[in-house]
């Protein structure tokens, strides 16, 4: 983006009202079922069910946000469990990335191309091709109803967008830098670690945060196909807890939903300058 | 030992990780899903080899007519998701007050965890007491209400909203970023020549965003043809299999009823077609890049 609004980027006032009318109708569709889910989580569960339908709450309470607590009492648990999931599985999917990464990167070698073009490719299977041979192997591994059954398939489904993500970073430093630490007798591991890994950071913050959210959104298939436990649900599954036999509590359903996307929203909305920068890193140039 | 075997070496000893975890995760699971297909594989404790009696099986069955609805569920997704995007990213591509603001307020249906996103869309088309069907009678523009989920033709499209609501920030976000890619010289050459604001959207901004609009479309094709968990959560597939796509169909005959043999034939069929996207995709891009060099 220029610094300068040049005059080129200035508007009559019927386009303005036109941009701002679009941007209006636009966000309109994102945030409405926010507003909605919100205004129920105020609602009381009497109002909800009656007819005929009322979008803004009368006598609305947070009532919901108490009563959930009690109705589920392991809710704590399933947003423990879908933190603790995600934060494992990004160092993990970090540990391995980072290296592979650096080497596609900066080494050309025979098969590099294909190889990391196979890895690409597994971005294109979803987990939900896969569950079934994934099922008998975690069932053979013995991982069946624990946490790594959710997080061992996650790992790998984040590995591929990661590495391309990282890799396309890293071919943006100067390959003096690695020349210059070379030639003064630095081996490989240590130029790696010392000299790339240093500047590196900022790239793999963006990785780092791209692959925690990525996990917080996967949770749900593996979640519900590997574990039965209650004790490791993560928080979409978890959810689940709220729908009754007889009927939904809905006001206590989005007052859980907003309490668990809570601690998740802040930390993404200090960091989403990093956000849109890793996905026009990895996305624009190809 | 020389410096290039060494170097070599290095390299593999950083990829290795990687490529094992991936390979013993997802190249496996692959193969096994390709042996499985063959076999009456389910949770009896033998396994015979049936030959091609699965995929025989697919062809007698539904599944002719779920192939087809998920190609059309696919088709309307990304095509609403890319003119969605489209529109969004233009709007906030304009220099007024408060874009910045604007632009965060795009992300929560990507961010969010799934499930939270469906279950809210879950409620507003809800027939008794939903949002949207509430706010359709209350604008007369129905009578009665209209439980969107329980009548195949409504579910149908409901599923496709609430798809497309969870692809279109990652859209809009990506063509913001292409359109802001373009030089800035070549608006305000147009614009010296007096040209218009929306001649220079026509004859600028839309012919460099195509490469980036064939490679989103290609991708959020992948993505939408592998979608999962919307349909599960909303609809489980009915009202009598109507929004049923070839991944639920998977799911039901694999994890559902256990035939795991029947299940992966059906895999296969979906790795097929995503191997044929996959390829265009790299075929795609490869020429576009190569286009760009030129």
């Amino acid at each position: 983006m220029s610094a300068q609004p040049a005059m080129i980027n200035r508007y009559r006032w019927y386009e303005l009202v036109g941009i701002y009318a679009g941007i209006a109708v636009f966000l309109t569709f994102i945030l409405a079922p926010f507003v909605e889910g919100f205004l129920v989580s105020l609602k009381p569960l009497s109002q909800l069910f009656s007819s005929p339908y009322r979008f803004i709450p009368v006598n609305g309470s947070f009532e919901a946000y108490r009563t959930m607590w009690v109705s589920v009492p392991g809710f704590a648990r399933y947003i423990f469990n879908s933190f603790f999931i995600s934060t494992i599985v990004t160092a993990v999917v970090l540990v391995l990335v980072v290296p592979a990464a650096y080497a596609f990167a900066r080494f050309q070698f025979k098969g590099s191309g294909h190889l990391l073009a196979a890895f690409l490719a597994v971005n294109m299977f979803s987990g939900a091709v896969l569950l079934i041979p994934l099922f008998r192997l975690m069932r053979t591994l013995g991982l069946l109803n624990t946490y790594f059954a959710i997080m061992v398939p996650g790992v790998a489904f984040l590995i591929p967008s990661a590495i391309w993500l990282l890799r396309t970073y890293m071919m943006r430093i100067p390959r003096e830098l690695d020349e210059a630490a070379f030639v003064d007798g630095a081996s490989h591991f240590y130029t790696l670690r010392r000299v790339i890994l240093p500047i590196a950071m900022p790239g793999i913050t963006v990785v780092a945060i791209t692959t925690f959210i990525g996990s917080y959104a996967q949770q749900f298939i593996f979640a519900l196909t590997f574990n039965s436990k209650t004790e490791y649900a993560p928080l979409p599954v978890g959810l689940f807890a709220y729908f009754g036999r007889q009927e939904v509590i809905w006001n206590e359903l989005m007052a859980a939903s907003f309490v668990g996307i809570a601690p998740a929203m802040i930390v993404i909305f200090l960091l989403q300058r990093y956000l849109v920068s890793g996905l026009t890193a990895g996305a624009v140039k190809q | 030992m020389n410096v290039q075997r060494s170097t070599l070496i290095f390299a593999w000893m950083l990829l290795l990780p990687a490529v094992l975890y991936v390979t013993v995760i997802v190249a496996y699971p692959l193969v096994d899903t390709f042996i499985l297909s063959f076999t009456d594989a389910s949770l009896k404790k033998t396994t015979n080899w049936v030959g091609w009696v699965n995929y025989e099986k697919i062809f007698n069955d539904t599944f002719a007519e779920v192939i087809i609805r998920t190609f059309i569920w696919t088709f309307f997704s990304v095509s609403i998701k890319m003119i969605i995007g489209v529109f969004g990213a233009s709007m906030l591509n304009a220099a007024v007050p408060g874009r910045a603001l604007f632009r965060v307020l795009t992300m929560p249906p990507w961010i969010v965890p799934m499930a939270i996103g469906i279950f809210m869309w879950g409620w507003m088309y809800n027939g008794q007491f939903g949002m949207i069907s509430g706010l359709l009678q209350r604008f007369g523009f129905v009578d009665s209400p209209v439980a969107f989920l329980a009548q195949g033709s409504t579910a149908f499209w409901a599923t496709i909203i609430t798809d497309v609501w969870i692809g279109v920030p990652l859209v809009t976000l990506y063509m913001l970023a292409a359109m802001q890619a373009i030089p800035q010289d070549l608006y305000e050459a147009a614009w010296t020549d007096g040209a218009g604001r929306f001649y220079r959207f026509r004859r600028i901004t839309l012919p460099l965003l195509v490469p980036s609009l064939i490679t989103m479309s290609m991708l959020s094709l992948i993505a939408t043809f592998n979608s999962f968990d919307i349909i599960w959560i909303l609809t489980r597939g009915g009202p009598s299999g109507e929004t049923t796509t070839m991944i639920i169909d998977t799911y039901h005959t694999a994890i559902g009823s256990k035939k795991y043999g029947e299940g992966a034939a059906r895999a296969v069929l979906i790795c097929i077609f995503l191997s044929i996207f996959c390829l265009a995709y790299f075929r795609v891009t490869s020429r576009l890049s190569s286009g760009e060099s030129r």
